[in-house]
């Protein structure tokens, strides 16, 4: 049963937790509003298997669905070549999360700032503190969690999720951006 | 310099000009010394001495929090939210309140220090004299204390002299402790300044503390051929009796060794250590043992091996007292900043003491006498050994099968668990009789021991892992170089142009805890592939257990198959937590013994060739203290920058540079005053990675230094691109920031480096001779 409490249970966060993503639609909503919405994708998308896939897969498919550029962290980005899929920029995790709070920052390809950062694959406790990061020190900026745990700091989170429901709701992400 | 404390009375004077009465004068110190070197200008800096080159430093590197939490709860007005941009009851908001975090944690890991070196040098003092000489490693040391020199401006020659720079350490933490008050600092940008500051007290602190054991207890003097000694649980006789030092504090555990010595004990019991004590208990005696990085604590004890614990201070577990019951050892304690809450036995005799150990009547005893501890520690271990017969408190295999079949599959255990290890799976898996699984989490598993905490069936999980991965365990059986020490000045002289001019691509010092993110293989890998690519890699603490826990197909470990001196592809234990000021040393030692620039109290012209020169780097994989946190910052204030592993995020700051802001890399170009840009070179000074691929490439590009030569810069571009075709699978795409002119180009990867270029629109620039401080500018006085 889907659960909205920390995955690592010590991991505590204070007043402001993240809103649950109880239906995938809300993400699809988040992603439509936002002017230019990011999405960051960590090595353990390329670890994490889901249905004989990878989570870098439906990262590749999210992004291209929604028109979204993709930042690869850590070593990931080769992993995505390998696809033919080309991210618009490899860095270090703390680097776009230190880019993304500084409101001067132009964007990842400068066309202007991101108000979205959706986040994917990167280890619990290093996104955990991310999160927080960007929550305190990003000016206008709204966060998503897309791990199968529930990540409190994020704007929106999944809870904690099974990892058959967490598939099912990446394709409803997935289907639902390229539609109309 | 020494303390005289000369004291003058003078009952009555009568003068033409006056009549003096009672007259009392007391000189605590007198300036005696002879270094000729002429005094710089920041002896003994305070706190807001050398704020301005902090924030030259933190302009560039601004800041990056990531708090733990929203709130502060460090006074009675809290807890305050101080989500997004809310200020508190006393007006911080929440970057001031994170630096304040940093700051403290840099403060508790310098008092740790410091107060480890206070203990040792009046130790010292007391068995040695003050005017011990401090004699580190002969004629071919001569620049004994760096660190010193550089901060407090003066040349320690005797014991007692170490005792100036421990007043100046500690009334800087006072005052740096006092600044974390509500309602005193307020700026972030300041807090880190202190940061800092406290960073480079910690390596005066620590610098005093090895240097006085060095030089006192015969320790490897500098010694690139320190002897190998044995590390892991398969090296300990468990025929013998068995005596296991857990901490930092090397004191109690010479008087172990004194005491089996001089009743013909030595060999016939086993001495073997945890932690940093273990590194300095074989510099002491290189037949004792070192068991492992801190991690292995409980693992350690629970195997039943040791028949006394000992535990000295810093980074002990504080549940050890427990876990020795289990296994029916006595503890001592031996520290007054670790007492356990046991009674102190400091004044009674021996035998008392010894008796009541055996006899149950007490499970510990608190000794503050070395001398003592020695006699009552060995003599228990001898006689319980007998009845203990190494009594362990792992369960066996059939209790483990049971045990899981309880299991409630809660997955509490994992949620619990820091590696977010598959502990729920890999008990299911043993309740129908295959261990396997939980013999695959032996490696990655910190041994934190959280899971057993969060299980509801109160299951002794981190035993079952253990009791799985038994087989690893007793096959660990390595060599580790014991700690050397201080790197030589001839070393230096040596290296000193290849690694300044670039040559040698870089120096990258391996130190900190063990709390790794998927094991110590990591640590291993990382510096067998720097090595093999001719870096100097130095090692401390329990990185440098952690470097020597692999073999190669001749069966030796890193330490046997490297050379152990300061060179390209030398694999460089200097030793113990408080030896790694022997690293921060040595880049010293290159602006002054290679370079010849002055040193003494010239903290800022020092730090400004080291970051715009010197291509070290800092790699604490599995940094988890404070102590790790002041060490860290003594390297950031000398310019040095430093990565971490992922849960070094958890420090909850970085130092970053933006290298898509060109206005934050121009230096001046000291022969002429021009701004020039240098490109990001080092890209960030404090910075934790995600992986240990990503972490590689970072060493290699953290190398890079605005002065290297065009061919130093070549190699060392050939190191980076290399690795990142290797590990990330594509070429870097901000190549052409690091790219000066056309000779920095290597050789083999012209055709394609070029290609990139020309798309980047590159254009040359020319490579300055690199300042950050105005007053290094040599044309004003050459037009003169």
């Amino acid at each position: 049963m889907a659960t909205a409490e920390p995955w690592q249970k010590a991991e505590v966060p204070g007043p402001s937790k993240a809103l649950v993503i109880t239906k995938p639609e809300v993400v699809v909503a988040m992603v439509k509003k936002a002017k230019y919405p990011l999405l960051v994708v960590g090595h353990e998308a390329a670890e994490t298997e889901i249905e004989e896939k990878k989570l870098l897969d439906y990262a590749i498919r999210i992004s291209q669905e929604g028109k979204i550029p993709l930042v690869a962290t850590a070593h990931t980005v080769g992993e995505f070549v390998k696809r033919g899929f080309q991210p618009a920029a490899s860095m270090p995790a703390v680097d776009i999360a230190n880019r993304l709070v500084d409101p001067e920052w132009k964007g990842i390809d400068g066309n202007g700032q991101h108000d979205l950062a959706m986040f994917m694959g990167i280890t619990y406790y290093m996104e955990w503190v991310i999160f927080s990061g960007l929550k305190h020190f990003g000016q206008n900026l709204k966060t998503i969690s897309l791990d199968k745990y529930y990540q409190p700091h994020a704007s929106w989170s999944f809870p904690n999720l099974p990892t058959q429901d967490w598939a099912q709701n990446l394709e409803v992400i997935i289907n639902k951006l390229g539609g109309e | 310099m020494s303390r005289k404390n000369v004291q003058v009375k003078i009952k009555e004077l009568n003068t033409t000009a006056a009549t003096i009465k009672d007259l009392e004068l007391s000189i605590g110190r007198l300036v005696t010394e002879t270094w000729t070197e002429p005094m710089g200008p920041t002896p003994f800096p305070s706190i807001a001495t050398l704020r301005e080159w902090d924030h030259k430093l933190l302009k560039r590197y601004k800041p990056f929090y990531m708090p733990y939490c929203d709130v502060c709860c460090l006074c009675t007005f809290g807890k305050c939210d101080l989500t997004a941009g809310k200020r508190g009851a006393c007006g911080i908001d929440m970057a001031a309140q994170q630096s304040r975090i940093v700051l403290l944690a840099c403060l508790i890991g310098a008092a740790t220090h410091t107060a480890h070196a206070r203990h040792m040098v009046e130790h010292l003092i007391e068995k040695y004299g003050p005017n011990f000489p401090l004699d580190i490693g002969g004629l071919n040391i001569q620049v004994e204390a760096p660190v010193i020199r550089l901060v407090c401006g003066f040349k320690p020659k005797t014991l007692g002299d170490l005792e100036e720079a421990l007043d100046y350490c500690e009334s800087q933490i006072t005052s740096l402790m006092s600044a974390t008050h509500t309602g005193q600092e307020g700026s972030s940008i300041d807090f880190e300044s202190k940061a800092l500051h406290v960073g480079m007290v910690d390596h005066v602190g620590m610098e005093v503390a090895d240097i006085a054991q060095v030089a006192t207890l015969g320790f490897p003097k500098a010694d690139p051929e320190a002897p190998l000694v044995d590390l892991g649980y398969g090296t300990i006789d468990i025929q013998k009796p068995m005596i296991l030092c857990i901490g930092h504090n090397v004191v109690p555990a010479t008087g172990i060794i004194d005491y089996l010595k001089s009743n013909g004990l030595y060999g016939e019991v086993e001495v073997a250590g945890l932690c940093c004590t273990a590194h300095d208990i074989t510099r002491y005696a290189p037949k004792a043992k070192i068991v492992g990085p801190i991690s292995w604590q409980l693992r350690f004890i629970r195997s039943g091996l040791p028949d006394v614990v000992v535990l000295d201070e810093q980074c002990v577990r504080t549940d050890c007292l427990q876990e020795a019951q289990k296994i029916k050892t006595p503890v001592i304690v031996a520290s007054e900043k670790n007492c356990m809450g046991l009674p102190n036995r400091t004044n009674d005799p021996v035998d008392a003491i010894v008796n009541d150990l055996l006899e149950g009547k007490t499970t510990g005893v608190l000794i503050l006498d070395p001398e003592k501890i020695g006699e009552v520690v060995v003599r228990t271990a001898v006689k319980v050994a007998p009845n203990r017969q190494k009594f362990k408190a792992i369960p066996n295999v059939e209790e483990i099968i049971e045990g899981a079949k309880t299991c409630k599959k809660c997955n509490d255990c994992r949620r619990a668990c820091p590696q977010d290890l598959h502990i729920m799976e890999a008990v299911a898996d043993a309740s129908t009789g295959n261990l396997n699984s939980l013999s695959n989490l032996y490696d990655a598993c910190v041994g934190c021991g959280r899971c057993e905490n969060a299980c509801q069936m109160d299951l002794p999980i981190h035993s079952y892992i253990v009791k799985a991965g038994e087989k690893k365990l007793k096959e660990e059986k390595f060599k580790v170089r014991s700690g050397r020490g201080a790197i030589q000045d001839v070393e230096i002289r040596n290296v000193g142009s290849p690694i300044v001019l670039g040559e040698i691509p870089g120096v990258l010092a391996v130190v900190g805890c063990s709390n790794y993110p998927h094991g110590g293989q990591e640590v291993i890998d990382i510096c067998k592939e720097f090595a093999n690519r001719r870096f100097i890699v130095v090692t401390s603490g329990c990185a440098a257990m952690t470097a020597a826990m692999s073999k190669d197909e001749e069966g030796k470990t890193m330490y046997e198959a490297y050379s152990g001196a300061f060179e390209a592809g030398g694999i460089v234990n200097v030793g113990s937590c408080v030896s790694n000021a022997h690293i921060s040393g040595a880049a010293i030692k290159i602006a002054n013994i290679f370079a010849k620039r002055n040193l003494r109290a010239n903290y800022e012209e020092i730090a400004d060739y080291i970051h715009n020169r010197v291509g070290a780097v800092g790699l604490a994989w599995g940094a988890y203290s404070q102590k790790a946190a002041a060490i860290a910052s003594g390297f950031w204030r000398l310019g040095i920058p430093v990565i971490v592993g992922p849960h070094g995020a958890k420090y909850r700051r970085m130092l970053l540079g933006r290298k898509d802001k060109d206005e934050d890399w121009n230096v001046y170009d000291a022969r002429t005053g021009d701004r020039v840009y240098v490109g990001p070179a080092p890209e960030h000074l404090f910075y934790a990675a995600e992986t240990k691929e990503e972490a590689m490439v970072m060493i290699a590009k953290l190398c890079m230094r605005p002065n290297d030569t065009t061919k130093g810069r070549a190699v060392k571009i050939t190191h980076w691109i290399d690795l990142h075709k290797r590990l990330y699978g594509t070429l870097p795409d901000d190549i052409h920031l690091y790219v000066r002119n056309e000779l920095d180009i290597p050789i083999t990867m012209k055709d394609e480096i070029r290609k990139i270029l020309k798309e980047k629109n590159w254009k040359e620039n020319r490579i300055p001779d690199p300042t950050l401080l105005p007053r290094m500018i040599r044309k004003k006085k050459e037009e003169a």
